[in-house]
């Protein structure tokens, strides 16, 4: 008893002292995030130089108007848009069909696909090797090379496949009593229980396609064709900012200032869809992650 | 197919186990022949962009003459290896490659456990949740956003050296200087990383029987002690997987983010094995070359994951990844 009252003062610093912690560590992950939207309506570094003032001159909106003068960066939308549909509809499917394969018990040669699939996660040609496949086929500077080489995506198949084992026998046993043909039992059953897991794909797919930069840039050369994350790329890691967004603008330093706002109001520009809509499916999210580390 | 039934079939009886599996498998397939239509675009897929490429990485063992082809090309053994193993900027690149991705393992690995445990002290569900949506917030932004964000803030003129002035003389031209290359990388990693990689231990701890804490609490343990001996043992076979997967993971560092944060001035310390191939590769047109110091790096990758795993299922009781 004696121990426990000792221990309850320790435990209630120790919970204060967690608690403290966190505050902060939830600080320095949102703090970046808050500044760079702030600073997107702001004059560049007027949060350092005089901390939020509510003094009109410092707000601005030239940024976001000058982000949109020019066409690259809503034609980056766009293209996203279609490679990440896209994408997420060709793997889904793919990792679906496949994972519902390899669910079925019995399957002939199942081990043998397995290993098939799981021994691409760890050893692969490489970069060059890839590159040429890919020209050869002829899908240089179009959608199927974004699209089709991820496509096959093991870690969705043995999600799927989890996932499809846990669908009771029963059902198919019943329906296939009732004579109903594997494709029918897949497409009528399974599938339509399956909304929870396509869901889960879908997301993972589409975000990450949404964020991915590097297929892009290595096999789309036409820069009609570039993604949003390039062109976010030229404007914020390579400070390309887009001759049409300052045409008008002579001055270096006024150009220096532009441009710093125009990086900090296209960061915000391509965030922001996410962050705001990622709260409604954190439940699917994290349904993923744990459908996943069960395996 | 059919004439090797049949040929099976009237073969004498001498291995009936064997011809009678082989006769069952065909039948099983040729019945449920849907599942393997079902299975195929992946199969092809893999084929076409996964296994045709590794048959393509035998140009590192040849001098690649675009002209001739891959299988036209001539032999040229062990070449483009030993150039690179012998190369003067080979000891950098691969000292790079291991420390970026080993410090990033000692640094990441453990912060999202801890991270876990901290939350886990959280009674309040509603608290706990929004604390949880803040720290997984920066994993749904794209690396080149993050990337971005890094040259904004610690630009000369950025915010962190405008903060810093106040101590120091001069700004601090944090992306030109090698010395200040991996903890950028990492600690943007943490930062983008920590909170989502928590999710899968936070789950675990949810696991965890509440009445042991209760009868250890009323058994005189402290808060400290119930951590140590309930909590992380309920972790340890997900760390294991995790660990086994970060580690065989170590040579095969992302080129992404290294490429985005890589400027001409910190390549000392950024240039790695994966940007090298891209450069050498793509950019300067040295396939052959460039296919093979890909192919060495995939292949010690192969070989820590082998090691690693044997390592971990030694202290982790037998339980590995494979």
């Amino acid at each position: 008893m004696n121990s426990q009252i000792k221990h309850a003062k320790g435990d209630r610093i120790l919970l204060l002292t967690n608690n403290i912690l966190l505050t902060i560590i939830v600080l320095v992950i949102v703090g970046p995030l808050l500044y760079v939207f702030l600073s997107s309506f702001l004059e560049p570094n007027a949060i350092i130089r005089k901390g939020l003032s509510l003094n009109s001159s410092d707000w601005s909106l030239e940024g976001y108007k000058r982000l949109f003068t020019d066409d690259t960066i809503v034609r980056g939308f766009f293209n996203s848009l279609l490679y990440s549909t896209g994408f997420t509809i060709v793997t889904v499917l793919v990792c679906l069909f496949a994972g519902y394969a390899l669910s079925v018990d019995g399957l002939v040669g199942k081990k043998v696909f397995m290993i098939f699939f799981l021994f691409t996660m760890f050893f692969g040609g490489g970069l060059i090797p890839t590159y040429f496949v890919i020209r050869d086929l002829g899908m240089l500077n179009t959608i199927w090379a974004i699209i089709l080489p991820g496509a096959v995506n093991v870690w969705f198949i043995i999600l799927a496949r989890t996932y499809f084992k846990a669908v009771p026998n029963e059902l198919k046993e019943a329906a296939r009593i009732d004579g109903a043909s594997d494709l029918k039992i897949f497409f009528r059953i399974i599938l339509p229980l399956s909304k929870p897991i396509i869901f889960v794909l879908a997301l993972y797919a589409f975000i990450g396609q949404w964020n991915a930069y590097f297929d892009a840039m290595i096999y789309l050369d036409d820069r009609e064709l570039h993604p949003l994350q390039l062109v976010l790329r030229s404007i914020l890691i390579q400070n390309e900012v887009q001759p049409g967004m300052v045409a008008d603008v002579e001055a270096r330093n006024e150009l220096m200032r532009i441009s710093e706002m125009i990086r900090y109001s296209s960061i915000v520009i391509a965030s922001l869809p996410l962050l705001i809509m990622y709260p409604f499916f954190q439940k699917y999210f994290e349904k993923g992650v744990m459908v996943g580390s069960l395996k | 197919m059919e004439e090797l039934v049949k040929a099976e079939q009237t073969m004498p009886v001498s291995k009936p186990a064997a011809t009678s599996k082989l006769s069952r498998n065909l039948t099983y397939i040729k019945k449920n022949y849907i599942l393997y239509l079902l299975i195929a675009p992946a199969v092809i897929l893999t084929i076409i962009f996964k296994y045709i490429p590794i048959y393509g990485a035998t140009i590192a063992f040849k001098d690649f003459s675009p002209i001739r082809g891959i299988t036209g090309s001539e032999w040229v053994g062990f070449k483009h290896f030993t150039s690179f193993l012998t190369s003067p900027n080979f000891i950098e690149i691969l000292m790079n490659t291991i420390k970026l991705s080993s410090f990033e393992l000692l640094i990441g690995f453990p912060i999202p456990i801890i991270l876990a445990l901290m939350l886990n002290q959280l009674r309040k569900s509603s608290v706990k949740k929004n604390v949880q949506l803040a720290l997984y917030a920066p994993h749904f932004i794209s690396v080149v956003v993050v990337s971005g964000m890094v040259f904004l803030f610690l630009s000369p003129v950025g915010p962190v050296n405008a903060i810093l002035s106040t101590f120091l003389d001069k700004p601090i031209s944090f992306m030109s200087d090698p010395d200040y290359f991996r903890s950028i990388y990492i600690w943007s990693g943490v930062w983008q990383g920590a909170g989502w990689a928590s999710i899968v231990y936070v789950a675990a701890l949810a696991n965890v029987d509440p009445q042991l804490h209760e009868a250890a609490t009323l058994d005189g343990a402290s808060l400290l002690q119930r951590i140590w001996h309930i909590d992380l043992p309920t972790l340890k076979p997900v760390m294991a997987v995790l660990f086994i997967l970060a580690a065989g993971g170590i040579m095969g560092i992302g080129f992404e983010k290294a490429y985005l944060l890589q400027t001409p001035m910190n390549s000392p310390s950024s240039e790695i094995i994966a940007t090298y191939v891209y450069k050498r590769g793509l950019l300067a047109g040295d396939y052959s070359f460039a296919t093979a110091v890909g192919l060495f790096n995939a292949v010690v990758n192969v070989i820590l994951l082998g090691v690693v795993n044997q390592v971990v299922k030694k202290l982790n009781e037998g339980e590995g990844l494979v």
